[in-house]
């Protein structure tokens, strides 16, 4: 059984259907990519997995287990993170503020602990520092640790939003265009990274991407959606060479 | 324009190195220096200071450092002056800097037993000064426990209004709970009142039982809170500061018709068991636990509701818990101070939990600085300070407090001390010769 299945997704909003009859199936350790063009409902299916909107219609299993009508925070800690299209960072807080607190779900101490600073607490939030500090390590953000985030370049930017994903242990991450608005040498080192922390972590990837290069080269299976709808699916160089794609995505342009 | 910023940054230049002047003899000093020198000049105004204040023309020893005075007489501001100057100022900086090298050493000394003696030492040391110096007048020790109990009114707005950066205006609402739950409790059981009726309980049993009342206060105070927190849920900004500016007039129309606690007329007759002790007391412990919450990550999570609800939630933050929490937390601890102011004052009545209240908070939290514990301490002390000390202009009073606090939302929207950590330890630490800088 997969690790996540979605089957027969439908999505309304008020009379739009942005997701028709959509299904996914990702096995654990997968690399996935999802493609289309602008409104297609890319940024839609991720908010309906991670329960940001509830679907229509249609199933979704992480495991077996349902994940409809959860709320977003019960699917996150279930092992499913996210990072966003559009940067969302807690703009008050430091890097290593970031990462430590999608650690929230992993908390035993609970208020008492809070109020009082019990042993517990200390151990607690050691052990989390520490599993913070060697992600950030891992994407390479690790000398900002002390920054406030709207200080960052933006590229370290989106290396926080990935760190403090992973903080979660995920075993299904969810990227949402990570290399979006990045400059050629940024792009390089977030892909870098990506297959760093794929191969060193070994959950799956499920990604939306606006920029072919990225997808081609990271993906093992591609989805194709238009007016939110499916309309290939397949391995890259299928996706590649599939003349629908061409037409309702990539258009007449050479593909490199 | 070339010659007008080159002599902005002159001048400014000659102030930053005006201030630094200032400043050096003292950077060594460390926190116990400071204690000392205040503990001294405490001292010293018990022992001459009313001989001082007579020799320099004034009535009395000046109540909020002569500022009083100088309002009601300006002929006396120059001895108001030199009073300040001669009984504060001067000890402090002469005991501070001489003591600054045994202190710090003392201190580490202190550090290297135990880290937890050192801070209860300061703050016995800090309780000490406080003791003495209100021992001067009983309004110097009613405007020092009001101070106290209004940092606890800060703080618990804090926690709702800067760390989770949602606009409550339920804060009197919290506050008048509190100190009517708590004052039925006290007053109810251990006191014959005629409106509520004879003493349940022998009143020699009551001290132990105050506790038990402030916190039934707080508990109160905290279920009241449910009913702004649940609309909080899917509510933000000025619908949620509606909801519970709402809350705020219901509480104070329930008790002005609630005849059984006095109606419009009050609960009066509280027994005296709030003294600075219990007071301050209180004060520390609200203050460190407070703090000890905001800086854990379950804290924390309230920056994170406040900076981005969706990411949170995406980040396994159960946000409603958070807001929950945050209410009900700061709820207690508003209670609960009501539960003490209502024994400060010993008498209770709906009109004083007003807007007029809120006002006062709010300008409390909103100059003091947001997401910060010294703002809020600083903010409470400064407002309540000068709200005693320009007593004298009465009415216009409220024309001058408001415009410092318009001139500090221009310079600095979001307070005085806003965004920062607060720990005790390191303010006292003692201080190392500075490397590299200066």
């Amino acid at each position: 059984m997969a690790l996540l299945q979605v089957d027969n997704m439908t999505h309304y909003f008020g009379g739009l259907r942005a997701v028709n009859n959509y299904n996914l199936e990702i096995e654990p350790g997968q690399v996935r990519g999802l493609i289309g063009p602008n409104g297609a409902g890319k940024t839609t299916i991720f908010n309906l997995i991670t329960g940001i909107y509830k679907p229509t219609e249609g199933e979704i299993t992480l495991e077996g287990k349902h994940l409809i009508g959860l709320r977003p925070h019960e699917i996150a800690s279930r092992g499913l993170a996210r990072t966003f299209q559009n940067l969302r960072l807690w703009r008050h807080m430091t890097v290593l503020e970031h990462v430590k607190q999608a650690r929230y779900s992993k908390i035993n101490y609970g208020l008492v602990g809070a109020f009082f600073g019990t042993p517990e607490l200390h151990r607690e939030e050691d052990e989390n520092e520490r599993i913070a500090r060697d992600l950030m390590k891992l994407v390479g953000i690790a000398r900002y640790a002390d920054q406030i985030v709207t200080n960052l370049p933006y590229g370290a930017q989106r290396r926080v939003e990935l760190a403090r994903a992973l903080a979660i242990e995920p075993k299904i991450l969810f990227l949402d265009e990570p290399t979006a608005g990045m400059n050629p040498e940024e792009l390089e080192q977030m892909m870098q990274i990506v297959r760093q922390v794929h191969t060193e972590l070994g959950m799956a990837i499920f990604l939306i991407e606006h920029r072919m290069r990225v997808v081609m080269e990271l993906c093992e299976m591609i989805q194709t959606l238009v007016f939110g709808e499916v309309i290939a699916e397949g391995r890259p160089e299928e996706i590649r060479n599939d003349p629908a794609v061409i037409e309702a995505y990539l258009g007449k342009e050479v593909v490199t | 324009m070339a010659v007008t910023s080159g002599t902005m940054s002159t001048s400014r230049e000659r102030m930053s190195e005006l201030r630094a002047r200032i400043t050096k003899p003292f950077v060594m000093v460390p926190m116990l220096g400071w204690l000392l020198g205040a503990l001294v000049a405490v001292v010293l105004e018990q022992l001459i200071g009313l001989q001082l204040a007579r020799a320099f023309g004034m009535p009395r020893i000046p109540a909020l450092f002569g500022v009083g005075i100088a309002l009601e007489n300006p002929a006396l501001f120059p001895s108001a002056i030199l009073y300040d100057f001669l009984i504060y100022i001067l000890p402090v900086a002469l005991v501070a800097r001489l003591t600054a090298t045994p202190a710090n050493w003392a201190v580490t000394k202190m550090f290297n037993f135990r880290s937890w003696v050192t801070v209860l030492l300061h703050i016995l040391l800090l309780y000490i000064i406080l003791h003495i110096w209100a021992d001067i007048s009983d309004y110097r020790l009613l405007v020092v426990r009001l101070i106290l109990i209004a940092i606890l009114w800060t703080l618990s707005l804090n926690i709702i209004n800067g760390y989770m950066g949602e606009f409550s205006c339920s804060h009197p609402g919290f506050i008048a709970l509190g100190a009517y739950a708590a004052s039925i409790f006290t007053v109810g059981l251990f006191v014959n009142d005629n409106i509520l009726g004879q003493a349940l309980l022998p009143a020699s049993l009551g001290r132990f039982m105050f506790p038990i009342a402030l916190i039934l206060g707080g508990v109160i105070a905290a279920l009241g809170a449910i009913l702004v927190a649940v609309p909080s849920f899917n509510t933000r900004g000025d619908y949620l500061a509606i909801i519970s500016l709402a809350f705020m007039f219901m509480v104070k129309s329930l008790f002005e018709n609630l005849e059984v606690v006095g109606g419009a007329r009050g609960l009066g007759s509280q027994p005296d068991w709030a003294g600075l002790p219990t007071v301050f007391l209180w004060t520390i412990l609200g203050i460190w636990i407070m703090n000890n919450f905001v800086r854990s990550t379950l804290g924390k999570a309230l920056n994170a509701v406040r900076d981005g609800e969706t990411a949170a939630d995406a980040m396994t933050v159960n946000t409603r818990r958070t807001k929950f929490t945050a209410f009900l937390f700061g709820a207690f601890w508003a209670g609960l101070a009501g539960g003490l102011f209502a024994h400060v004052i010993r008498y209770v009545n709906p009109s004083s939990f007003g807007i007029q209240m809120l006002a006062e908070v709010l300008a409390m939290v909103y100059f003091g600085g947001l997401n910060s514990i010294q703002g809020s301490i600083v903010g409470a002390v400064s407002i309540n300070l000068m709200g005693e000390a320009l007593r004298p202009l009465e009415i216009y009073k409220w024309l001058v407090i408001p415009l410092l606090l318009i001139i500090v939302m221009i310079r600095r929207p979001t307070g005085l001390i806003s965004f920062t950590t607060f720990d005790f330890t390191t303010l006292i630490k003692p201080k190392q010769k500075p490397e590299g800088e200066v």
